[in-house]
C-alpha cells in the first residue's frame, strides 16, 4: 500500500514545472519532499535514497543533512547519522529542531556506546 | 480502482496538501540498538539459576529464572532450554564450604556441591553484597559450567546474583500541593515534607557463560530502587516486577537487537 501511495508521488512529481530543472536548490528540495514522503510511509532506505541525492545535488541545504541524519540513525547507522547532524548544525548552526533532533540522537548514542564499552 | 487503491491515492493527496502548507514534519523512529554479546555461536539458552539473597518475601532465583525466560521466549531468536532451575546458592556455599574445609580442585563439580546442600542451607542465607562476595566463586569455577554446558549440548548459559533488600529512609521530599485561593482558583505549590518511606532495592549481576568452555563472556551488574510512602502497603512480589520491568529491556538487549521508540522532526 505505502508503495502504491509513492508511486502515485512520483506521478505527481513528475508534474514539476520544468523551470527548476536548472535550479540545483530547487531540484534538492524536490528530492527533500519526496523523501519526506516515503519516510511517512515507512519506506526509510527510500527517503535516506532521496535525501542523499539532495545533498549531493546541493550540498550545503542543512535540512536536508538533518533528515539524512534521521534516516541513518533509524537503520542504526549511528557514525554516519552523527556526521549528518553535524554537518546540518555546521550550515545551520541557530536551527533549534536540527539541534533538538541532534540532542535526542545524542542521547541514544551515548547509551548504545556506554553499553558497547561496558 | 479498487476502493482500497482509491483510499490510498486519497491519502496520498491529503499527505501532499498538507505537505504543501508546513516545513516540519514530527515523526516517530524506531531506533535499533545492536546487541552487546555476539551470540550467533549459540542456538540455544539456558537460564541455569541465580544466587538470590536479600528479603525472604521473594524467592529471587525462581521469580528471575521464570521471568527471563519468558522474557527470552518471546523476545529473542534464542531456544529456551525448559530444565529445573538450579539451587545455586546453596550449591556455591556447598563449594565453597568444602574449600574451606579441606580444599579440592573445584573439578569436582556440579553433584558433589548438590549434595552437600541441605547441610549448607542455613549458612547459605544471603542478606547483603558481603554475604554474596563468599559465593561469588562458583562462576569462575569453569569445570563446573562446563559439565552444566555438556549435560545441556553447549548452549549459552546464563545465570549471576540477585539480592533483592528492602529499604527504608525518612527525611524531607517536595511534593506538590494542591490549594484554592478565595476565588476558587486552583494552584499547585511545590512543599518540602517530612516523609518516612518504605521500598525495595534489586540488584542483580547477569552473567553470561559460554556452556562449550565454560569461560564466561560478559557480565552486567545493575541497580534500581523503589520507594513509597510508609503507609502504603506494596507486595514485595509486586515491587521486584516493578524494579525488574526497568532492568529486563537492558538484559535483552545483551542478546538481541532491541529498538529505541522516539520522534524527530523532519525538515523541508
Amino acid at each position: 500500500m505505502a508503495f502504491r501511495a509513492l508511486i502515485a508521488a512520483a506521478a505527481l512529481f513528475a508534474f514539476v514545472p520544468a523551470a527548476y530543472a536548472d535550479d540545483p536548490r530547487a531540484k534538492a528540495k524536490e528530492q527533500v519532499e519526496f523523501g519526506i514522503m516515503s519516510a511517512q510511509s515507512g519506506l526509510w532506505k527510500e527517503a535516506a535514497f532521496r535525501w542523499e541525492k539532495a545533498v549531493q545535488i546541493y550540498p550545503t541545504y542543512p535540512k536536508a543533512w538533518n533528515n539524512l541524519a534521521i534516516a541513518y540513525e533509524q537503520q542504526g547507522n549511528f557514525e554516519e547519522a552523527r556526521k549528518a547532524y553535524e554537518k546540518a548544525l555546521q550550515l545551520d548552526p541557530k536551527n533549534l529542531m536540527i539541534r533538538q533532533n541532534y540532542d535526542l540522537f545524542k542521547e541514544i548514542n551515548d547509551r548504545a556506546k556506554r553499553r558497547h564499552d561496558r | 480502482m479498487t476502493a482500497r487503491s482509491a483510499a490510498t491515492i486519497a491519502s496520498f493527496v491529503l499527505i501532499c496538501g498538507t505537505a504543501a502548507c508546513t516545513n516540519f514534519y514530527e515523526i516517530p523512529i524506531e531506533t535499533p540498538i545492536q546487541p552487546k554479546m555476539d551470540v550467533s555461536a549459540f542456538q540455544r539458552v539456558l537460564i541455569a539459576g541465580f544466587i538470590g539473597g536479600g528479603t525472604d518475601d521473594v524467592d529471587a532465583n525462581l521469580e528471575t529464572v521464570r521471568l527471563l525466560r519468558s522474557q527470552l521466549r518471546s523476545k529473542s531468536n534464542l531456544r529456551i532450554i525448559e530444565a529445573e532451575v538450579l539451587p545455586l546458592a546453596n550449591i556455591a556455599a556447598g563449594q565453597a564450604n568444602r574449600d574451606r574445609i579441606a580444599p579440592v580442585p573445584p573439578l569436582n563439580g556440579a553433584a558433589d556441591g548438590q549434595q552437600s546442600a541441605p547441610e549448607v542451607e542455613k549458612e547459605s542465607r544471603i542478606r547483603n553484597e558481603k554475604d554474596l562476595e563468599k559465593l561469588q566463586g562458583i562462576f569462575a569455577d569453569v569445570a563446573f559450567w562446563k559439565k552444566l554446558g555438556e549435560e545441556y549440548q553447549n548452549p549459552l548459559i546464563v545465570t549471576g546474583t540477585v539480592l533483592f533488600t528492602p529499604q527504608q529512609t525518612a527525611g524531607f521530599v517536595m511534593q506538590e500541593r494542591e490549594i484554592y485561593d478565595q476565588f476558587g482558583r486552583r494552584r499547585v505549590v511545590p512543599t518540602r515534607t517530612y516523609m518516612e518511606r518504605k521500598g525495595f532495592v534489586l540488584s542483580p549481576k547477569f552473567i553470561f557463560i559460554d556452556g562449550r568452555t565454560g569461560t564466561i563472556l560478559y557480565t552486567e551488574k545493575f541497580q534500581e530502587g523503589v520507594l513509597y510512602s510508609a503507609q502504603t502497603n506494596t507486595p514485595a512480589l509486586s515491587s521486584y516486577f516493578e524494579l525488574m520491568d526497568k532492568l529486563v529491556p537492558s538484559f535483552l538487549n545483551t542478546l538481541s537487537t532491541q529498538k529505541v521508540k522516539g520522534t524527530r522532526v523532519l525538515l523541508k
